[in-house]
C-alpha cells in the first residue's frame, strides 16, 4: 500500500495542483452568484473558503509525520499545498475586505479590536513572507534560515485554529477537533532529543 | 385585544407572496414618508428597501435554530421530524389560572393579525418577516397576570428525539428566554403562528414563538412550551453561557457593539453575493415605540 503511494507519487507531477486547487474557488463564486449559496451567500463563501484554506493548512501539516511514521512521501506536492493554503486566506480575506464590509475605517476597527480578527490577521501576515519565500530560489538562498523562517508555518496552524474556536457561538465541537489534530500534528514534530529533531 | 398596533406600513388584507409583491409600489411609497419622519436612515439603506418583505424561501431556509443544528441550512434540513401536534403551553408561575393549554384552544381564543416586522439577527444580518400572530399580552391576560408579577420567562420544547441538535451540547437545553412585563406586555410583542399567512414552518419555531422585533432575534424563542410568570428576571440560555456577550435585554443597539463584532451594521439577506450592509436603526427602528420602557437606564450598562 506504502510502495504504491509511493510509486504513484512519484509518476505524478505537482504542478495540475495549482489549477485543481483554483476549481473550487471559482465554483464557489459561481454558486454565490446564481444563488446556490442561499440567503446570505458572503458569509457562506467566506466560511466555505476559510475552511478549505484550513483543511488544506492540516494537510500541508501532515506531510512530514506521513513521511516520519508511515513512509509515504508526499513531500513534492508540500510547497503546492502551502501556496494554495496562502492562495485560499487571501481570497478569504478579499472577501471579508472587498464584498463583506467594503468600509476600510471599519475594517481597520474590526481588527484593532475584535481579538478573533486580529488573531486572524496575525496568522495571514506571519504567511506572507513564507508564500514570498516558496520558490527555489529563495530555498537556496536563504538556506537554514528557510528552514527556521518556516517554521513560521506552526504559528499561522495554531493562530488558525484558535481564530476558527473565538468565531463560533455555543459549544461546538468543529472547531475543537482543527484546533486539535493541529496540536497533534504540531506535537510530533517536538524532538524527543536534540539529534531527531525534524522539519 | 388585537389590532392594537398599526404598521407603519398599509394594512394587508391578503396573504399570499404574489401579493406582497404586486404591493411593493405601494409600500415602497409609504415607507419613504416613515423615513422623512424618522429621518434615521442614512446612506443608500432607505426605508424602501428595508421593509420590502424577504421571500418565503429566505424566510425559511436561512436560520438560527441550534435545537436542530448550528449551520443556518440545518434547521430547514432537520426539523420536518418535529411533530408539533399535539402541542400544549404550559402557564404558570403568578397565574390566576394556571394550566395546560392546548394550542387549538389557544388559537380559538385569540385574533390572528399580521405584523410586517424587522428581524435583527445579534449576527448582524437582518430579514424583513410578514408574520402571523396575537399579542403574548392578550395570551397573557387567558391566564390572568397577577399584581406584583414582574417577569416572564419562556421555554423551548426539550425532544432530542426530534430536534437532532440536543443530542450535542451546544446549549444548556432547553433553551428559555424572558422579558420584563412592560417588554411582554407591549403591543410589538407577539406569538407567531404563520408567516405569509402560511402555518409557521418547524425551522422557524412551530407550532409558535416569540417574535420581539426590537431585539436581537435570540431572544424571540422558538417552539414554546412553557410560560411562567413571575416576579423575578428569569434565566436566559444565551445570557448564562456568556453574559458579556448577551446580556437580558439584548435591545438592538448599533451604538452598543458585541464583543466579537460591531452591531453598527446589517446585511439584510436574499441580496445576492453583492448586496451591501445598511445601517441598523436603534431599537431595530422601533425606538418610538418602545425607547420610553427604558427611560433613565444605561444601554450601555445594561445591554
Amino acid at each position: 500500500m506504502r510502495d504504491l503511494i509511493n510509486r504513484m507519487a512519484r509518476r505524478v507531477p505537482a504542478w495540475p495542483l495549482y489549477i485543481l486547487g483554483v476549481v473550487p474557488v471559482a465554483y464557489l463564486f459561481w454558486l454565490g452568484i446564481n444563488g446556490g449559496l442561499g440567503a446570505e451567500p458572503i458569509k457562506a463563501l467566506e466560511q466555505k473558503i476559510g475552511g478549505i484554506g484550513l483543511q488544506l493548512l492540516v494537510a500541508g501539516l501532515a506531510i512530514t509525520p506521513l513521511r516520519r511514521f508511515f513512509g509515504i512521501n508526499l513531500i513534492k506536492f508540500r510547497r503546492a499545498i502551502g501556496l494554495l493554503v496562502f492562495f485560499y486566506i487571501v481570497v478569504h480575506l478579499l472577501v471579508w475586505l472587498l464584498i463583506d464590509v467594503q468600509d476600510m475605517a471599519r475594517i481597520w476597527q474590526d481588527i484593532l479590536k475584535r481579538p478573533y480578527i486580529t488573531i486572524g490577521m496575525v496568522g495571514f501576515i506571519c504567511m506572507v513572507p513564507l508564500a514570498v519565500t516558496s520558490n527555489n530560489w529563495s530555498v537556496r538562498r536563504l538556506g537554514p534560515v528557510w528552514r527556521r523562517l518556516h517554521r513560521l508555518t506552526y504559528i499561522v496552524a495554531v493562530l488558525g485554529a484558535v481564530y476558527f474556536v473565538m468565531l463560533v457561538k455555543g459549544f461546538q465541537v468543529e472547531p475543537l477537533v482543527y484546533l486539535a489534530v493541529i496540536l497533534g500534528l504540531l506535537a510530533t514534530r517536538v524532538p524527543k532529543r536534540r539529534k531527531s529533531a525534524a522539519v | 385585544m388585537a389590532y392594537r398596533w398599526k404598521n407603519d406600513l398599509k394594512d394587508k388584507d391578503v396573504t399570499d407572496e404574489g401579493a406582497f409583491l404586486n404591493r411593493r409600489q405601494l409600500m415602497i411609497g409609504m415607507g419613504a414618508l416613515g423615513a422623512i419622519g424618522t429621518g434615521a436612515f442614512v446612506g443608500k439603506a432607505n426605508a424602501a428597501a428595508d421593509l420590502e418583505p424577504n421571500s418565503y424561501e429566505d424566510i425559511t431556509s436561512y436560520n438560527n435554530f441550534y435545537e436542530f443544528g448550528t449551520g443556518k441550512d440545518d434547521p430547514a434540513a432537520y426539523a420536518h421530524t418535529l411533530t408539533t401536534s399535539p402541542w400544549t403551553v404550559k402557564i404558570e408561575g403568578m397565574v390566576d389560572k394556571p394550566g395546560d393549554y392546548a394550542f387549538e384552544d389557544i388559537m380559538a381564543k385569540m385574533t390572528i393579525e399580521e405584523r410586517l416586522y424587522r428581524f435583527r439577527c445579534v449576527e448582524a444580518w437582518s430579514a424583513v418577516i410578514p408574520w402571523n400572530g396575537f399579542e403574548l399580552s392578550d395570551l397573557l391576560a387567558l391566564a390572568g397576570v397577577q399584581s406584583g408579577a414582574k417577569y416572564v420567562g419562556f421555554e423551548t420544547l426539550y425532544r432530542p428525539e426530534e430536534m437532532v441538535g440536543q443530542n450535542r451540547r451546544t446549549l444548556d437545553w432547553p433553551y428559555v428566554e424572558g422579558l420584563r412585563m412592560d417588554e411582554a406586555m407591549n403591543p410589538l410583542t407577539i406569538m407567531a403562528t404563520g408567516i405569509y399567512g402560511k402555518d409557521i414552518p418547524n425551522q422557524n419555531g412551530a407550532p409558535l414563538r416569540l417574535v420581539v422585533p426590537w431585539k436581537y432575534g435570540f431572544k424571540s424563542i422558538k417552539s414554546i412550551v412553557k410560560i411562567t410568570v413571575l416576579n423575578e428576571e428569569p434565566p436566559c440560555t444565551w445570557n448564562q453561557i456568556n453574559a458579556s456577550e448577551y446580556g437580558f435585554y439584548s435591545n438592538v443597539n448599533p451604538e452598543v457593539d458585541h464583543p466579537r463584532w460591531s452591531q453598527a451594521t446589517e446585511r439584510k439577506i436574499g441580496g445576492g453575493l453583492f448586496a451591501g450592509r445598511q445601517p441598523t436603526l436603534m431599537m431595530n427602528g422601533y425606538a418610538d415605540q418602545v425607547a420610553g420602557m427604558y427611560d433613565g437606564m444605561d444601554l450601555r450598562k445594561f445591554y
